[in-house]
């Protein structure tokens, strides 16, 4: 059964493949058979595989497939090879799982658009850069992957592409992970140079061999990866792409903006922790980015109107425990977060979705309201993912995988007060921000019209999700089954704290900020405008609005003087040479043109003259 | 001098036929210098290099001989200044 690994990755690409070329002579109902049905045959190869490695683990708790050598040149020799780990293994279900159950919601919630089959190629391709960025062994093969999302990213947040702001976020997005991308990139150059290989195992292994803790190459090496995970799951500083990727389709934010891509950079820090091991300051690093990002974007959720930036803020700062865990050294933790994450904020998203297309895609929180009794669907998933989410607790799975996140926080050796805090703040203000969101959107008067209700297709993704945003934490054995492939986390220091006392305390956030949304976003709505109105509350309102200015320095710093230079620089200084390159060839053709007369007898002159002067040379030199 | 000849034919002279008659004319000069060379130091050799000559004379005669009928063909005429038309 392992043999089948590479079917994985394999089937969408083929889907994609055959959308992309004859997608526009096909029905409706062949697109979407194909593109969910190559999903779901995805999802189903992976569960046999998983079932296979379950229940006979082959040697060392991996399996590697060598597909075929990608080119060999003086030593560097890249192979084509799928590595079957548990961690590997947990992120390839997750993802195809996932992917399955968005592409059966977007069979009814593209229906009738114009690039039905091209969204479905994307989405295709998608999922198998991000299969082929999983399974990768060979660094190589991950960048392909990595680079693969990328590019899909791009193409379906500008896939309404009439709208020019829509292309421009996509090329925010693209431009900004492009920056994370090249200290990948370096990071690459610098393993390979040094350790001779980008085999993964391989080069932790020489690594460990060959560098000691907290030599230079290690942290130079683990910070530019680090540098390019940040760019990929959107955190400080290169995180201000994320919000604007709301302009793609809500599948695609569902898929791509939450569940699945931005986990990329979790998954590469979790995949090379041993280098990162061997780097103290840059793990310290991570776990500072994560607390700061989950922080930041807490506050800038707070003030969104538009309910799916909310949720990509709220992703940002789920991302951002994420890397808090990383940071700490709790891998497993982390990766069971991401699961966890992946169920609720693609439910949330597919529940957004529906809202906003039932609304005359109206994004604005505060033009909806009391569609409790309307959408009871919507109300009812989007408040499970929405509690999970914040961590509601005893009984949705954020809460088990986010305390897990607050516990390793506190009693790890890097960890302590600082770190829990602001885990602990993240938690009250997630609360917060995300029941703003379901008092606004479904409590109150109704102020809008129901345009469509969701179909069998939209409704039985969102049901199996919710049930996994509650159920999903009850995985028996995940953290023993992680093992082998990441370190068990150790306790450090346990100090005047205890589990259940961190539990409780997080819990005591979470109603807090439920309290408080309660209170100002549904009882007394004019308190939370009163707030805003005032000078101060309105300078913060408007400065967390727009993420903190992230957008506005990057616009004064990078942005601007480029401009600046492009204004100036109108009429290419460098034109001029190679205008004059031009010029001076075209004089030496007017010279030379000139003796090509087509008269023989001149030719023969020419000859002759020639012949006597290099005997001439020849006799008298 | 016989050389001078020749070449002096194939500079001034504008029919083609002329031209080819200079040139054998050039071609004779050539392997009179070798007959003359070979009998100053008495070698077989310049006889030898004259007969190459003479066989080359004839292949140049019959390739020279199909371009004049080419010529009288396109233009209708032996004038080889008419055919000009590759001026740069």
């Amino acid at each position: 059964m392992l043999e089948l690994l590479w079917l994985v990755p394999a089937l969408p690409l083929a889907s994609f493949a055959v959308l992309a070329l004859f997608g526009r002579r096909m029905p409706d109902r062949a697109m979407a058979a194909l593109g969910a049905g190559s999903i779901g045959a995805s999802a189903a190869v992976s569960m046999l595989v998983a079932a296979a490695f379950l229940s006979n683990p082959p040697g060392g708790n991996a399996y590697t497939q060598v597909l075929w050598t990608w080119m060999s040149a003086s030593g560097f020799e890249p192979q084509i090879v799928l590595r079957l780990d548990p961690l590997s293994l947990v992120m390839m279900l997750v993802v195809t799982f996932v992917s399955f159950l968005i592409h059966v919601y977007s069979t009814e919630f593209m229906a009738g658009d114009d690039g039905y089959s091209r969204f479905f190629a994307y989405m295709n391709l998608f999922v198998a850069s991000m299969v082929t960025l999983v399974l990768a062994g060979d660094l190589l093969l991950l960048l392909l992957g990595w680079e693969g999302v990328g590019l899909c990213s791009y193409l379906l947040i500008g896939f309404w592409y009439r709208d020019p702001a829509n292309g421009a976020a996509g090329q925010k997005a693209f431009i900004v992970t492009r920056v994370g991308d090249t200290a990948f990139l370096v990071a690459l150059f610098i393993l390979f140079t040094n350790l001779r290989t980008l085999d993964i195992q391989e080069v932790m292994r020489r690594a460990l061999a060959e560098w000691p803790v907290g030599s230079g190459l290690a942290v130079a090496s683990a910070a530019l990866l680090l540098g390019g995970a940040v760019g990929k799951s959107a955190q400080l500083p290169l995180q201000t792409w994320l919000p604007d990727a709301m302009a793609g389709p809500t599948p695609t934010s569902a898929l791509i903006h939450a569940a699945t891509m931005v986990a990329a950079g979790v998954y590469l820090i979790a995949r090379t922790h041993r280098l990162f091991i061997l780097a103290p300051p840059v793990m310290t690093a991570v776990a500072v980015i994560g607390a700061a990002t989950l922080l930041l974007a807490g506050f800038s959720a707070l003030t969104q109107h538009d309910i799916k930036r909310v949720l990509a803020y709220s992703t940002i700062s789920q991302i951002g425990y994420m890397f808090l865990a990383l940071g700490v050294g709790a891998w497993a933790s982390a990766i069971f977060h991401f699961m966890t994450h992946a169920f609720f904020k693609a439910l949330l998203f597919m529940a957004a979705g529906v809202v906003i297309n039932a609304l005359h895609h109206e994004h604005n929180m505060f033009r909806m309201g009391g569609l409790r009794r309307r959408l009871p669907i919507a109300f009812w998933t989007f408040t499970i993912g929405g509690a999970s989410l914040a961590g509601l607790p005893l009984i949705t799975a954020g809460f088990y995988s986010k305390d897990r996140i607050i516990w390793d926080a506190w009693v790890s050796e890097g960890g302590g007060a600082g770190l829990w805090l602001a885990a602990i703040l993240g938690v009250f203000l997630t609360s917060l921000y995300i029941f703003r969101a379901v008092f606004l959107v479904f409590f109150g008067e109704a102020r809008t019209e129901i345009e469509k209700r969701p179909g069998a297709a939209i409704i039985v993704p969102l049901a199996v999700l919710s049930v996994l945003s509650i159920a999903g934490a009850w995985v028996p054995g995940f953290f023993s089954f992680l093992t082998p492939a990441l370190p068990p986390f150790i306790e450090y220091h346990t100090g005047a704290l205890t589990e259940t006392i961190s539990a409780v305390t997080a819990a005591g956030a979470f109603l807090f900020g439920l309290y408080l949304a309660y209170f100002f976003f549904h009882r007394r709505r004019d308190y939370a405008a009163a707030i805003a109105a005032a000078p101060l509350g309105r300078a913060l309102h408007n400065w967390w609005f727009a993420g903190w200015g992230f957008d506005w320095l990057y616009g004064r710093v990078f942005v601007r003087p480029v401009e600046g230079m492009a204004r100036v620089n109108r009429k290419d200084v460098f034109d001029p040479i190679y205008n004059g390159m031009a010029a001076l060839a075209a004089l030496c053709w007017k010279l030379l043109s000139g003796t090509q007369t087509g008269l023989l007898r001149r030719y023969a002159a020419g000859i002759a003259a020639g012949v006597i002067v290099l005997v001439a040379i020849a006799l008298f030199l | 001098m016989l050389f001078a000849l020749g070449l002096i034919g194939l500079l001034v002279r504008r029919n083609i036929i002329f031209i080819l008659l200079s040139i054998e004319i050039m071609l004779n000069a050539a392997g009179l210098a070798f007959i003359v060379a070979g009998a100053r130091w008495a070698q077989p050799d310049g006889q030898v290099m004259f007969m190459f000559i003479l066989a080359m004379a004839a292949a140049e005669v019959s390739v020279g001989l199909a371009l004049v009928l080419g010529l009288q063909r396109l233009y209708k005429t032996l004038d080889t200044d008419a055919a000009s038309e590759m001026k740069g």
